[in-house]
């Protein structure tokens, strides 16, 4: 069978399998379609928010970046994995023992104030907006690689699946899809991982194979041989960074701190039975992401190994088929421009920015790029980052039914993510914005309706997004982290460990943290992106890392206003030593 | 509101979990802090002089490392905190 249809194969029976779970899990009630029942075992728990957590970003691109960054991209592996202990230690079981639906909940009950849950619902619809374009345009690159469908179709076919699963069974729905994307998603990236450890090292244990010797006899250990073949081109040592220490330094945290502020993270733990459970549930998330995450570093170095060897010095006439095949899709390209028709992979751009291909190809066969060559630089190869993963298995000559799991697994991480995300845009509209705040009368069917509406409307927009992608989009889809850090993390991290944070603090803290990183990242990355370079920065923090400087400015204003106010009512010291202690918890319900 | 107990007050056994757990998190958070800003970043130039394997030592902590440490501060967590809820009779 060929690789086309087996792709198709695959493809087409996980989205059967996601469609089959969607109809045996319906939702019936607000309390199914908000946490899935509250009743969701933290095993199960555990491997859906590890669905949900690992995107796109981390599926297709993460090793792509550890391969362009080497340790600079420490900061991704420390920062989406760091937050989780955060989560486990100081945020998921009081939420859970406060027992509540949405993160705006717990803000708006434990800061008294329908002002806070505005705020709260406008920070989580900012960041989830942000993050969900970057999901949808993931699945149109997988469809328009692998399935050869173009990235319009791509976006709506996978705009119709998750409106099947999101919109009929809401958290219910989406947690048993997730599970089951967890399991397409991890298979198809351990695979090809195995394979490439084994080829390149011996050991198929990709995570032993990165610290072993190259299986070529010199003797040499991967990343030994990988820092000798890059000064060889002339780039940094792939060991060594080139970021400056506090800026490495801020980006972690601000992933780390954001990480555990994002509300489609957050209320996973909503959905299990009881507070401790949400301790243990986010261990099995972290177990389940870490395999993903422990294995992206050694991924990175083979890929960036097997792509110089089989590119650097090849002439363009001999380059294997996954090169033409990406570069017909426009991401990675070759310009000539000593004419001796061989490839020569340096350090440096090519050309400047994306490549433009012109009409024709040029004398070795290559599709003729029109940018203006970098004249300083010798090298002559544009690669997207983006294709590493996707292309491995292809770039490691592997069987046809590993690049068929590749492509179901790359759909399945972008599909879950944009799930979850779409589920609390639409409980922060119906229950946060109507149920709570405008319109309180509404009846439990009539709230499901306007969650199931709201789901759709934020499809949609997703839609749109994703398939004409604002130039703003991929700027600023790595800044959730950032805005979740300054605003929604220290409100909720100081609603439970501080008795005496009132409404005024709460408000002033997020409304002045989310303001500095948002403007801070708006006028580097958009107004004045020439400006955006380190002797500009504040304490030389790039806009990457800046939500750290935030989240500080919102402890200490929201401090200093708290001391200024009046004490939060009795009331509220009440819940909070109530959320303190595990004893009592409830079901979610609403209040 | 959730689990509103009219009679609720501090109990003494409340407070001494409380100050029991506050006391496990601050420990606990050292940790989290120094296998990942310390050994993965800070300390990093220091600790590349060391292998392990074919990993230069902070790389390792920065690449691998600090990802299993993650992963055994929350089952230490998770194991003490259920300790510490039948002890003061706590748990849910």
């Amino acid at each position: 069978m060929d690789t086309q249809t087996l792709i198709y194969i695959f493809v087409g029976l996980s989205f059967a399998l996601y469609i089959g779970i969607a109809i045996w899990s319906r939702a019936g009630s607000t309390k199914e379609f908000y946490v899935a029942g509250g009743g969701v075992n933290p095993v199960v728990n555990g491997m859906a928010t590890a669905a949900d957590w690992m995107s796109a970003a981390s599926f297709i691109s993460m090793a792509g970046l550890i391969a362009f960054l080497g340790y600079d991209a420490s900061v991704y592996l420390m920062g989406w994995t760091g937050g989780y202990v955060l989560l486990a230690l100081l945020l998921a079981p009081y939420l859970r023992k406060f027992g509540q639906f949405t993160v705006p909940d717990f803000i708006g009950t434990r800061y008294y104030s329908k002002t806070a849950r505005v705020v709260a619902v406008i920070c989580l619809i900012f960041i989830s907006f942000t993050y969900i374009a970057g999901q949808m345009r993931g699945v149109g690159i997988v469809f328009s690689r692998f399935l050869d469908v173009q990235i319009f179709w791509g976006v709506i076919i996978g705009m119709g699946i998750v409106f099947v699963y999101a919109v009929l069974g809401g958290m219910k729905g989406i947690t048993y899809t997730q599970v089951a994307q967890y399991c397409v998603l991890i298979f198809a990236y351990m695979v090809p991982a195995f394979f490439l450890s084994f080829m390149i090292t011996g050991n198929p244990i990709p995570q032993i194979g990165l610290g072993s010797t190259v299986n070529d006899g010199s003797g040499l250990y991967v990343l030994q041989k990988l820092n000798l073949v890059l000064s060889d081109l002339g780039f940094g040592e792939y060991t060594d960074g080139s970021k400056s220490m506090i800026d490495v330094f801020c980006i972690t945290l601000a992933l780390m701190v954001g990480t555990a502020g994002l509300p489609h993270v957050i209320v996973r733990f909503f959905t299990v039975p009881k507070a401790s459970d949400a301790r243990k549930s986010a261990g099995w998330a972290l177990v389940f992401i870490a395999l993903l995450y422990t294995t992206a570093p050694a991924v990175g170095a083979f890929a960036r190994i097997n792509f110089i060897d089989t590119v650097n010095e090849t002439e363009y006439s001999q380059a294997p088929e996954w090169f033409k095949n990406w570069e017909r899709n426009d991401l990675i390209a070759f310009q000539d421009k000593n004419g001796d028709g061989v490839m020569q992979y340096r350090s440096g751009d090519a050309f400047a920015g994306a490549p433009e291909f012109g009409e024709g190809t040029g004398a070795s066969g290559e599709r003729v790029v029109t940018n203006a060559p970098v004249a300083d630089s010798e090298n002559e190869v544009y690669v997207d980052r983006d294709i590493m993963v996707l292309a491995n298995p292809e770039i490691g000559n592997l069987p046809g039914w590993v690049i068929a799991l590749v492509a179901a697994g790359g759909l399945a991480a972008a599909l879950s993510t944009a799930a979850g995300l779409l589920l609390v845009i639409s409980s922060s509209v119906s229950h946060d914005l109507l149920k709570s705040t405008f319109k309180p009368d509404i009846s439990e069917k009539g709230e499901l309706m306007a969650a199931r509406i709201a789901a759709t409307a934020a499809i949609v927009v997703a839609g749109y997004l994703g398939i004409y992608p604002p130039g703003w989009v991929a700027q600023v889809v790595a800044f959730a982290f950032g805005l979740a850090a300054a605003s929604l993390f220290p409100a909720i991290f100081m609603g439970i460990f501080s008795k005496s944070m009132n409404k005024e603090g709460a408000i002033a803290g997020m409304v002045s943290g989310l303001a500095f990183t948002f403007s801070y990242i708006f006028y580097f990355k958009l107004m004045n992106p020439e400006a955006n370079v380190a002797e500009n920065w504040l304490f030389g923090i790039s806009p990457e890392g800046i939500g750290v400087v935030g989240m500080v400015l919102n402890f200490a204003i929201a401090i200093a206003v708290s001391k200024m106010t009046a004490s939060p009512p009795v009331e509220i010291k009440k819940l909070v030593d109530s959320i303190r202690v595990p004893r009592g918890a409830g079901e979610a319900h609403a209040h | 509101m959730a689990d509103e107990n009219d009679t609720h007050q501090t109990s003494e056994a409340e407070g001494a979990y409380w100050r029991d757990n506050i006391r496990l998190l601050v420990s606990l958070m050292a940790i989290w802090f120094a296998c990942s800003f310390g050994a993965g970043i800070l300390f990093r130039d220091f600790l590349d002089q060391f292998m392990l394997g074919g990993y230069p030592l902070g790389f390792w902590f920065a690449q691998q490392g600090s990802i299993y440490i993650f992963i055994a501060l929350i089952v230490f967590y998770v194991v003490r905190m259920k300790a510490l809820e039948r002890k003061y009779d706590l748990d849910d």
